[in-house]
């Protein structure tokens, strides 16, 4: 019973159907499966799955979409529980476009698919300071860091985080992961950023590997 | 709105047509088959003092327009419709007829066998945008006299899809043709439900052979379609104007036309051709030149003129490999075609002036085939108007990726290619293996051949068709067909 429930969460968070997500996770509540069970073999293996899939070109960008916002009717009923049995989520991502920089798309596509590989995700929203995405990362305990460009004109300010946690002598207590469409490996490896992440995929795989090596 | 492209108007279509009823009314066509200038002196035309020559009037070319089907249907092996050719549809289906296959593994032409043709009918089930197959190569592993007919038995047996095809030996065409009535189980069936098209070359200048215009007259008899392959050559055998070579080209289809009608008025046909630019620098027939492509594209409008289905043997390169002449020439040929509207646009997989098929190519090619599909569709407005309520959802989302119009018309409206077109960013790129088309082609291949595919056509139907292949290779000196794994 518990894993046909299970399975079909993921089924159906596959097709994006958030009704049927909702449903199914009260059902499973209900049913007295375990709170992290129904987080971790419900609604991750699907999201993890779609993420395969829009991997292997059989899905596109907006399918994953709807299947985040179906991951996110189900993971509503389990909020309350997660915090009740203080179950932690797997870690922690400030995320942010930096300053000088408005184009917050690609950013908030990440955070949507990293929420929905069971980060919690603290959006630090767009042209965001250097000072701004520091203190949030400690204030709020945060594994990684974040940060977002489109311009090339405001690229190096992604160094300059990095810098600043330099400064104050915290940079090893986070990864850094940069994205947007000037950017490359090369140019994270030149500012010290731990990676470059080319799409929504790659970052979720790319805070997972952190947070495994943790 | 369709797109639609032009290089004709109505006053040089008059005076190409006109021209050329005057060049075959007094300077008329050469046959070599007794039969067939009996079948048209016996209707009326006139015979020069050497037996030779024919010449149609005006009227009896008029009473062959007038019975001309002004588009048919082509069927696949069950019985299904999957071509409708008229008006300004199209249809994609291979080039025809290469003596080399290019190796994947070497990158070097050499002599396909029975197992390239199989991987090819395979992959050709797969070709989603090309709607008919070809019999696109000739396999050296039987008797040469089969040559022709083995192509169709192996593509009956292992594609469903209608078949582009022709004879070139002299009991070529009966094989062929007790082939498909294997298939389809009676004359009437096959006549009513066609399953080929059957290639005919006139010869240029102004010439039908033996063999060639025998076969237009059988197929006419069987209700085989054909489509006419005239191929003057610029300022070689035909002038070196591109209305001359039209002029030219109207001639000997129009005498294929008189031909086919006169036999059986009705039989359907395809205003076809493959005529070239010739190349007098290195003596050759260039099919991805800009004049080849639009000597095709003006005789396609001659012939929509008489309101005749269209074939062109264009869309193809005469690149050695899989190259970047390979890609341009192919898809400037593939895009004007399906604008010009030609029905039939004969080149997916074709290299080295139609002398080499590549497998890579033709997945290659059916994407481009895919994208011209889109491009047929036009811009059609789709819930645009009012667009208030769109926008004010795009400022407060800061996004439409999800919006329910995006969902609704995303797969209608955006043409999506397959992962053998680049798309990724580099990062993507590299990390996907940094592979090149031709790999990316390959891999794609190699994904349709390792599929699970039903048989086509029932085992009795497969047993009968292979015992009227034995039955002519045995007759021809061979002791068994190549083994088919």
């Amino acid at each position: 019973m518990t894993n046909d429930i299970l399975t079909q969460l993921t089924q159906v968070l596959q097709t994006g159907d958030a009704t049927a997500v909702s449903d199914l996770t009260k059902l499973a509540i209900d049913q007295s499966i375990g709170t992290k069970i129904i987080l971790d073999d419900g609604l991750i293996a699907g999201m993890n799955i779609v993420g395969e899939r829009f991997k292997k070109h059989e899905i596109f960008l907006p399918d994953l979409l709807f299947s985040a916002k179906a991951f996110y009717a189900g993971l509503e009923h389990l909020k309350p529980l997660l915090l009740k049995e203080k179950i932690a989520s797997p870690g922690k991502v400030v995320i942010g476009t930096v300053q000088g920089d408005q184009h917050d798309i690609g950013k908030n596509l990440v955070g949507i698919m990293l929420e929905g590989a069971g980060f919690e995700v603290v959006d630090l929203g767009k042209d965001v300071s250097p000072e701004q995405f520091v203190d949030a990362a400690v204030e709020t305990n945060a594994d990684v860091i974040g940060m977002s460009a489109l311009l090339t004109t405001t690229m190096p300010v992604m160094k300059k985080v990095i810098d600043l946690a330099t400064e104050r002598k915290i940079k090893d207590q986070f990864k850094y992961i940069v994205g947007g469409a000037p950017l490359s490996d090369k140019f994270a490896k030149e500012i010290g950023a731990d990676a470059y992440c080319f799409d929504t995929v790659s970052a979720v795989e790319c805070v997972k590997g952190f947070v495994k090596g943790k | 709105m369709r797109p639609k492209l032009k290089f004709l108007d109505d006053e040089l279509i008059h005076k190409i047509t006109n021209e050329a009823y005057e060049l075959l009314e007094n300077v008329g066509i050469e046959i070599h088959n007794k039969s067939v200038i009996s079948l048209l002196t016996d209707h009326g035309a006139k015979l020069s003092s050497d037996g030779k020559r024919v010449f149609l009037s005006h009227d009896l070319i008029q009473k062959a327009l007038d019975s001309t089907p002004s588009s048919f249907k082509l069927y696949d092996t069950n019985g299904n419709e999957t071509a409708d050719l008229g008006g300004y549809n199209v249809h994609y289906t291979p080039g025809s007829c290469a003596i080399y296959f290019l190796d994947s593994e070497s990158d070097e032409p050499r002599h396909a066998k029975t197992s390239d043709y199989l991987r090819y009918a395979k992959l050709m089930r797969k070709m989603e945008y090309i709607a008919t197959q070809s019999t696109a190569f000739i396999t050296n592993d039987v008797a040469e006299q089969i040559s022709d007919s083995y192509r169709l038995y192996l593509s009956l047996l292992h594609c469903e899809k209608p078949i582009v095809t022709g004879a070139f030996t002299d009991n070529g065409f009966e094989v062929m043709k007790n082939l498909q009535l294997a298939v389809r189980g009676s004359a009437e069936a096959l006549a009513s439900k066609p399953v080929s098209v059957f290639s005919a070359c006139p010869t240029a200048p102004l010439k039908w052979s033996d063999i060639s215009s025998q076969n237009v007259v059988d197929c006419a008899n069987a209700g085989i379609p054909v489509e006419f392959v005239a191929m003057p050559l610029t300022g070689f055998v035909a002038p070196i104007t591109l209305t001359g070579t039209l002029v030219q080209h109207t001639v000997e289809t129009l005498s294929g036309l008189v031909i086919s009608q006169l036999t059986k008025p009705g039989a359907p046909v395809l205003w076809g051709g493959s005529p070239a630019v010739f190349d007098i620098r290195y003596e050759t027939t260039p099919m991805g030149d800009i004049g080849t492509m639009m000597i095709d594209c003006g005789y396609n409008e001659i012939g929509k003129h008489f309101k005749i289905p269209t074939q062109a043997y264009i869309g193809l390169s005469d690149a050695k490999h899989l190259d970047a002449q390979a890609g341009f020439e192919t898809s400037m040929g593939a895009t004007l075609a399906a604008l010009a509207g030609i029905n039939n646009i004969s080149g997916a997989g074709m290299l080295d002036f139609e002398n080499l098929f590549s497998l890579e190519k033709l997945v290659l090619d059916n994407q481009i085939c895919g994208m011209t599909h889109r491009m047929l569709k036009g811009i059609e407005p789709k819930e645009d108007f009012p667009s208030k309520s769109l926008f004010e959802e795009l400022i407060s989302e800061g996004h439409l990726l999800i919006a329910d119009h995006t969902r609704k018309h995303i797969h209608d409206e955006i043409h999506f290619p397959s992962a053998v077109i680049d798309r990724a960013n580099r990062s993507r790129y590299r990390e996907e293996g940094g592979v090149t088309l031709k790999q990316r082609a390959r891999k794609e291949i190699e994904q349709h051949i390792a599929e699970e595919m039903d048989e086509c056509l029932t085992p009795e139907i497969r047993k009968e068709l292979e015992n009227i292949m034995l039955t002519e290779a045995k007759k021809n000196g061979m002791d068994s067909l190549p083994k088919i794994i």
